[in-house]
């Protein structure tokens, strides 16, 4: 029996953009109230600076095997151009899959008080429910005005639809996953979501959708419809309030978002001035983490 | 008479040719982007050892996810359907038959005459199937046939997420990162197959004596750990990736004399 022959991947199809950002006309003295938050999610990490409550700068960085590792990094590259150290930091909070491994942090505190309390920074106290969708689970959480958790549903022990899922998919299918969203709504009409999600199934899936003669396009936009259906189930499970927001790297997946609207019949909320701000949805545990720090730091000067 | 069983599985095409209900010859194939094909070639192979041809075969019987695809296919038989006839066929004492392929793992329920009365079907996680020991091998770097034997050597499991394929794959790298044991993680990663399947066999009920059959048979780490896991030692066939071939042949015999009737 032969072996049947394997073709190695020369791009790397799941490869996202790493990124640093410092925002323009801010400065800062040492009188101000700088905190930082370091998300390690299980693909991402992600740190964020604020100055007195308002974002100031903040990296991303791919997770490595390492969760100290790249609490580092991501910290490192959130710093860099801003002329801070570590040591002019009031206080750390770290938070995502690995925030017990966040060396610097004066806390741990969970992404999803984070993400409520992040979301709701960054488009404003109208925000009730946040889908965060990170690499390893999706999380429905519901938020009052303040971006305090009421409650919260978790899909976890499942790739479909995760981060790491898409970007097996994009792999799979040789389609950058920057561009998946985009691509999988290049088709004339919505075809029906795939039976089955199982990212390791998919290989077998989506070659015999290919061999019946569909193109690229339409077997994404059928696992996409199949992924933004399992997301709109959970929403609605753990109970729809307006505004919803979506969080977490796969906030940047158009054709999964656009698809959560319609299935649940609701708008995202756009983010207000967001040209201006280029505030990061996937950045959001961050943001929420460090406005804990504030808070927290506050706290210790009073008493 | 002569009959022919085709299973069409997602990884692997397996034929049986079958006369007076004792196996003339078996062949398997890689089922690759074209089932019909690879039905052909393990078909004509499985006659050309046994000197026969299309012509000469009474009945075919296909099974198998992609049996629709088969060629010559008088009919079909569903996989329980298959599973049951083998598992009865091979050991006449079978009351719970397991097959666990690439894709699927499956647990039936038999009565004293080979009849299914109740079956189960893991086929939406890959957690539970051939394909998570294949994904854990690479993720390991040890060949799919060196990683049973490996697991043998652990006496511990390590701690790793192995619900999900993609997942195990990153914890199995950052374990290695970490120069862990690779008999303990190759362990559990059978452990966490077995609790799947055992749990899924516990819904039936663990009625001796329990055939196991599928690909997966193949695999001294899975049967160790299947075995700790139900507290019985399954009954394995010599060649458990064709039961399924075998049981469509056997349908094909009896589907066969029904019509001569």
């Amino acid at each position: 029996m032969k072996e049947p022959s394997t073709i190695k991947n020369d791009i790397e199809f799941w490869r996202w953009r790493e990124y640093q950002r410092v925002m323009p006309d801010m400065k800062w003295t040492n009188k101000d109230v700088i905190t930082a938050g370091v998300d390690v999610g299980s693909v991402g990490s992600k740190a964020a600076i604020m100055i007195n409550g308002e974002a100031y700068s903040w990296g991303i960085t791919r997770t490595g095997s390492s969760s100290p590792e790249s609490a580092n990094k991501a910290l490192d590259w959130a710093l860099k151009g801003t002329g801070l150290k570590v040591s002019d930091l009031k206080y750390i909070v770290g938070t995502g899959y690995g925030r017990v491994n966040v060396p610097m942090a004066n806390k741990a505190i969970t992404e999803i008080a984070c993400h409520a309390k992040g979301a709701n920074y960054m488009w404003g106290p109208t925000v009730r429910t946040v889908l965060d969708v990170g690499g390893q689970d999706i999380k429905a959480i519901r938020s009052d005005e303040t971006g305090r958790v009421v409650s919260f549903l978790m899909n976890d022990k499942c790739a479909a639809g995760t981060g790491r899922g898409m970007e097996v998919f994009a792999d799979l299918l040789k389609i950058p996953i920057e561009e998946i969203g985009q691509i999988s709504l290049h088709v004339d009409e919505e075809p029906p979501p795939v039976s089955c999600t199982c990212v390791a199934f998919a290989k077998t899936e989506a070659m015999g959708l290919l061999r019946k003669g569909w193109s690229k396009e339409k077997v994404l936009a059928a696992y996409t419809r199949a992924m933004a259906v399992r997301m709109g189930n959970l929403i609605n499970r753990v109970g729809l309030e307006k505004e919803l927001v979506v969080t977490g790297g796969q906030s940047k997946n158009i054709g999964i978002v656009s698809r959560i609207e319609v299935i649940l019949g609701v708008k995202c909320l756009p983010m207000p001035n967001w040209r201006e701000s280029g505030l990061d949805p996937m950045v959001a545990g961050a943001f929420g983490a460090a406005l804990f720090g504030k808070a927290l730091y506050e706290k210790a000067q009073k008493t | 008479m002569i009959t022919v069983g085709m299973d069409l599985g997602t990884q692997r095409v397996k034929v049986v040719t079958l006369k007076d209900n004792v196996v003339l010859s078996r062949e398997q194939a890689f089922s690759g982007f074209d089932p019909t094909k690879a039905v052909e070639q393990a078909l004509e192979e499985a006659l050309k050892k046994v000197n026969l041809k299309t012509s000469d075969v009474a009945y075919f019987v296909a099974t198998g996810s992609a049996m629709d695809m088969a060629p010559h296919a008088n009919s079909t038989v569903s996989m329980m359907g298959a599973d049951a006839k083998a598992g009865f066929y091979l050991f006449p004492k079978a009351r719970t038959i397991i097959d666990v392929g690439a894709e699927e793992a499956r647990a039936i329920k038999c009565d004293g005459r080979g009849i299914m009365v109740d079956f189960i079907v893991n086929e939406r996680c890959a957690a539970g199937a051939g394909t998570f020991i294949e994904a854990m091998a690479r993720a390991l770097e040890v060949k799919l046939d060196e990683i049973g034997p490996l697991s043998l050597k652990a006496e511990r499991a390590s701690p790793i997420n192995a619900s999900c394929v993609i997942f195990g794959e990153s914890d199995v790298v950052s374990l290695i990162h970490r120069q862990e044991s690779k008999p303990e993680i190759a362990r559990a990663v059978f452990d966490a197959m077995a609790d799947r399947i055992s749990s899924m066999i516990h819904r039936l009920g663990v009625n001796p004596e329990v055939i196991l059959v599928g690909g997966v048979a193949r695999d001294v780490g899975f049967i160790a750990s299947l075995n700790r896991k139900l507290g019985v030692d399954v009954l394995i066939p010599e060649y458990p990736e064709f039961a399924g071939a075998l049981g469509a042949a056997l349908t094909a015999a009896s589907r066969a004399k029904e019509g001569q009737k």
